[in-house]
């Protein structure tokens, strides 16, 4: 299951992790999972990519509008990504990712309506309007929260992790980070802590090919950041990262093996972002016809087609799943947009716990 | 190594202080547990942490590889989930390698989350210079953190405060930056052995004085009061007033004090630009104090340089016992 590819002589290395092997299953493994995973659970899985895709849209339509007082990190493209990796675990296991993370909290299954009130900086928003886009967090949903210094979930995981193990639980974290958290020092401290002690965590980068401006081909001397896994002794994986499936697989493979007490892996979901790093770019590093030739690779439309031509559900059906996830977000705008703001006179109330 | 002091009560290091309020809290609450680089049987760089690793085992006294970035994450996380960890920087000079976890992440997280989420954990680290160790095992950096909102800065001064300190810290539900002076670290004094709790933000009059008011915290307490009984010959008053904690800071104590005697000198080791006794400085010109002053309000503290290697260099660098007591008889001249 987990494999390394060398580069020098193009061997797979596949390591012996104690899972089911079969390393060409996460990457074309599609159509056997249609078989394993139930109807609702693939439904479910279109829905929540569909409603990152229109959140996403919409937060964009929001901004143009005048309506958001901040910036934005869009992960229109990338949304097999977060919800093959949420879909994979246990409702009561936990995530924690980065300040491109609404498609992580929307599949975690966070209210949609709460945050886009957080987007747009209400009071009901699921951090009462502190946090906004950058830092949206579902505690009791087990999202433990975006941080917005790139790389910094990456050290707080091992500690959640840490956390776990010492209190003999079964559930697991997936800590999501981009391409570029994966050259920091906090990467590798990180890393290697969490191996030494054998943490119960997946580290899921998402390698969307540019930490802003900078190609990951300029920032990195590898061709697969998971081969870095080799370093602490772990599983590494490079998946297609638009490939919903083969990221449920890998991310559940790996999931399973934490929870078994074997410690974490590092998965790499092969992606790409659509939009801009944030509003501020002019897209001044790459070509259209790069971002045209990911759009094709679109992972949206990948998995309608996927679920079509397995029999899942008919094309008709799959555009049901997908005007209900627009609506959705529509009615969540609107009431949002109707929430009160946050008021300056308790401002500090919560800069320190009672 | 317990002494029983003059008045009948057991007396302890600072040292053997720290250690007790640890394993005293590590046995009453099982959340509560010790990580850093080699606190397991070496016992920590100066030895705080001996013999924890018998009693509580290596999951709960957790050694680490040389990592302060990921320590101060792991605090971070296992606190959100609800643990209470004491990290140990071995050096404070080390935090900076953690600066990212314990500012962007561990001061922020519940704010940022609206209040939903808290960070009990506590970042232990020894400060300060006079051990010949130079300029990057010497530093003092809780001006660094005055300026963080969401952290708490403890900078215990006594065997006793120290444990009473600690305890809070422990239990308290916000990352707390907790300082301990190497030089303290064998000062000794009476320590009741049963657990008790110091509230963090009560300063104490550690000598009662009517001329002049010196605000000293950590190694600067003994030094001051050293300054007092010298200056107390000459007829010269010192009240020495200990914050114990920097954030939050007594401020009422504080003002009181210099209100009675009218003049006040702030002493601290880390360097006076940007510093603790700005603050305080401020603190006291902003208050009804302002009124009652006698003479300028007047700051003893570090220079504006790294901690040098050279023991005559190194004792310049930081007030020493003859500086305060230079300064504090000029200031109770000034104006008169």
């Amino acid at each position: 299951m987990f494999q390394s590819r060398n580069e020098e002589d193009d061997v797979v290395v596949v390591a012996d992790v104690g899972v089911k092997a079969g390393s060409s299953l996460a990457v074309a493994g599609s159509g056997r999972l249609l078989d394993e995973l139930p109807r609702e659970k693939l439904a479910w899985m279109l829905q929540k990519m569909c409603e990152i895709r229109y959140f996403e849209e919409k937060a964009e339509d929001l901004y143009v509008r005048g309506l958001v007082h901040g910036t934005m990190h869009l992960s229109i493209g990338q949304e097999a990504s977060a919800v093959g990796g949420a879909s994979a675990l246990q409702p009561d296991d936990f995530v924690i990712h980065h300040h491109r993370g609404h498609g992580h909290t929307i599949a975690k299954g966070a209210d949609i309506t709460l945050m886009m009130a957080e987007f747009l900086g209400k009071e009901p928003g699921y951090c009462r309007g502190r946090g906004g886009s950058m830092h949206i967090a579902d505690i009791p949903g087990g999202n433990l929260g975006a941080t917005g210094v790139v790389g910094s979930g990456i050290p707080t995981a091992v500690g959640i992790a840490l956390a776990l193990q010492m209190r003999r639980s079964e559930q697991v974290l997936v800590c999501f980070f981009g391409d570029g958290a994966s050259n920091l020092g906090e990467f590798h401290e990180s890393l290697n802590m969490a191996s030494i002690w054998k943490l119960p965590v997946v580290f899921v980068c998402e390698n969307n090919q540019y930490g802003m401006s900078m190609s990951v081909r300029r920032s990195t001397n590898i061709e697969h950041i998971s081969t870095r896994a080799v370093s602490y002794g772990i599983p590494g994986e490079t998946v297609d990262g638009n490939d919903v499936l083969a990221v449920h697989q890998v991310v559940k493979a790996a999931a399973e093996y934490a929870r078994s007490g074997a410690g974490p892996s590092l998965i790499e979901n092969v992606t790409y972002r659509w939009r801009g790093h944030s509003k501020s770019d002019r897209n001044l590093y790459r070509t259209p016809e790069e971002i045209e030739s990911w759009k094709e690779r679109c992972p949206i439309l990948r998995f309608k087609q996927v679920l079509v031509d397995g029999g899942v559900m008919d094309a008709g059906e799959a555009e049901a799943i997908d005007r209900e996830a627009r609506a959705t977000v529509d009615r969540a705008a609107e009431e949002a947009l109707t929430f009160a703001e946050p008021s300056p006179e308790n401002i500090e109330d919560e800069v320190y716990a009672p | 190594m317990t002494d029983v002091g003059e008045n009948g009560k057991r007396e302890i290091t600072y040292l053997e202080a720290v250690r007790e309020a640890m394993v005293q809290e590590m046995r009453r609450d099982p959340e509560v547990f010790l990580m850093g680089e080699d606190v397991g049987v070496y016992g920590g760089a100066f030895g705080v942490s001996r013999g924890l690793l018998e009693e509580f085992g290596p999951e709960r006294v957790r050694e680490t590889p040389i990592s302060e970035a990921a320590i101060a994450g792991a605090a971070t996380g296992a606190a959100l989930m609800g643990m209470r960890p004491i990290a140990e920087i071995m050096f404070m000079d080390f935090i900076t390698i953690s600066m990212n976890q314990l500012v962007n992440q561990a001061a922020k997280i519940r704010f940022m989350f609206g209040g939903k989420a808290s960070i009990p954990m506590v970042v232990r680290a020894p400060a300060g210079s006079g051990t010949g160790a130079a300029a990057q095992h010497c530093q003092s950096l809780e001006a660094l953190f005055m300026n963080v909102p969401g952290i708490k800065v403890v900078a215990p001064s006594t065997p006793y405060d120290v444990k009473g300190l600690l305890i809070t810290s422990i239990r308290d539900n916000n990352p707390v930056i907790f300082m301990e002076h190497k030089l303290l670290y064998r000062a000794k004094g009476p320590v009741p052995e049963d657990i008790y709790s110091i509230p963090l933000g009560k300063a104490e009059v550690k000598r009662a004085g009517r001329d002049l008011t010196v605000v000293a915290y950590s190694i600067m307490v003994p030094r001051a009061l050293e300054a007092a009984e010298q200056l107390a010959v000459e007829g010269i008053e010192l009240e020495v007033v200990d914050p114990r904690s920097l954030k939050p800071l007594d401020e009422e104590t504080i003002v009181r004090s210099v209100c009675k005697t009218g003049r006040v000198l702030i002493v601290h080791e880390s360097p006076v630009t940007g510093g603790v006794g700005g603050e305080i400085a401020a603190v006291i010109a902003d208050s009804e104090a302002f009124d009652y002053l006698d003479a300028p309000i007047r700051r003893l503290a570090g220079l504006n340089v790294p901690i040098p290697y050279n023991r005559t260099l190194e004792r310049a660098a930081v007030p020493q016992v003859e500086d305060i007591v230079t300064a504090a008889r000029a200031l109770a001249q000034e104006g008169r």
